[in-house]
């Protein structure tokens, strides 16, 4: 199978890769988990006062596409607002990297995650 | 003997519809029913009669091999059910869960990496353990409280430490090998 050279490039070069802080407050964080290939996916959102996502960091341990999708929409989600995070769509995503077919839970994956992201912030903010 | 396609796997074997199961009762009925329709007894048979007596004896190995494995069990039994367990598509696993699969994984991992085989061997009767409770859980689930969104939930969790199971068994053979 080929991959396109952007997915090899983030599954070579993740970006990043860790965790924030236990504890802090303006973080909000996604676990997600694929039954069908047991990939397992956690995705952080660090949000500043103005409601914008500074940073985000991941990690997951799964296939190339996995990590990948995963690597990919921390970048993507920088600098978004939260409703913009949430409008993010696992067929960008696939699209991006040029998943092939039966990957493409993979981008499912980091869909869901960052939408657990968001929720998991507004939950601990009462919104 | 004529298999019956309308039959669920259960009566094919004249075993009731539960996740508790006597596996030799299984194995025999299995053995006697591939016997009746296996394709040797119907060498000077007609075509059709072959051609049947081959899709009979496909539908009889699926059956055994679908109620062999507790995970395939329970998943045809909530598909009976009308309960669909949607391994592909409910990416919300409970978070605990989710956490000691991370741990899992770090574990595994980090045993791999320092090639420490009897890490891994540790892991993998953990693991043995873990699943032989979730299985019963799932019995439980399924034959008594009849809760069959949460053996859902436990054929997907079931899932994740079959794929764990394959990793420690990876690991450990690449080490070994």
């Amino acid at each position: 199978m080929a991959y396109s050279d952007k997915l090899m490039d983030h599954y070579e070069n993740p970006r990043n890769v860790g965790s924030f802080e236990k504890g802090d407050d303006s973080v909000g964080t996604g676990m997600v988990g694929a039954p069908a290939c047991g990939d397992v996916m956690k995705l952080q959102i660090k949000v500043n006062a103005d409601g914008v996502i500074e940073d985000a960091k991941f990690k997951t341990y799964g296939c190339g596409s996995a990590i990948a999708s995963s690597s990919l929409v921390t970048e993507w989600v920088k600098g978004k607002s939260l409703d913009e995070a949430m409008a993010i769509k696992n067929t960008a995503i696939a699209e991006e990297l040029a998943l092939p077919p039966v990957k493409i839970h993979c981008s499912i994956l980091a869909e869901d995650a960052i939408k657990a992201a968001v929720s998991d912030y507004k939950q601990k903010h009462g919104k | 003997m004529t298999t019956e396609f309308s039959q669920d796997f259960f009566q094919l074997f004249g075993l009731s519809r539960r996740f508790a199961l006597d596996s030799q009762q299984l194995e025999q009925s299995w053995r006697a029913a591939a016997a009746a329709v296996h394709p040797d007894r119907y060498a000077s048979s007609p075509d059709a009669e072959k051609r049947m007596a081959l899709m009979q004896a496909t539908h009889v190995n699926e059956a055994y091999q679908t109620l062999k494995s507790p995970l395939r069990r329970g998943r045809y039994l909530l598909s009976l059910q009308g309960v669909d367990t949607q391994e592909e598509t409910n990416t919300s696993m409970p978070l605990d869960f989710l956490m000691a699969q991370m741990e899992w994984r770090e574990s595994i991992e980090e045993a791999r990496d320092s090639s420490d085989v009897d890490a891994l061997e540790a892991l993998s009767s953990r693991l043995r353990s873990d699943k032989r409770a979730l299985e019963a859980e799932l019995g439980n689930a399924l034959d008594s409280t009849a809760d069959l969104d949460a053996a859902a939930v436990m054929v997907r969790k079931l899932r994740f430490l079959e794929k764990l199971d394959q990793e420690i068994g990876d690991a450990i053979e690449t080490l070994l090998g």
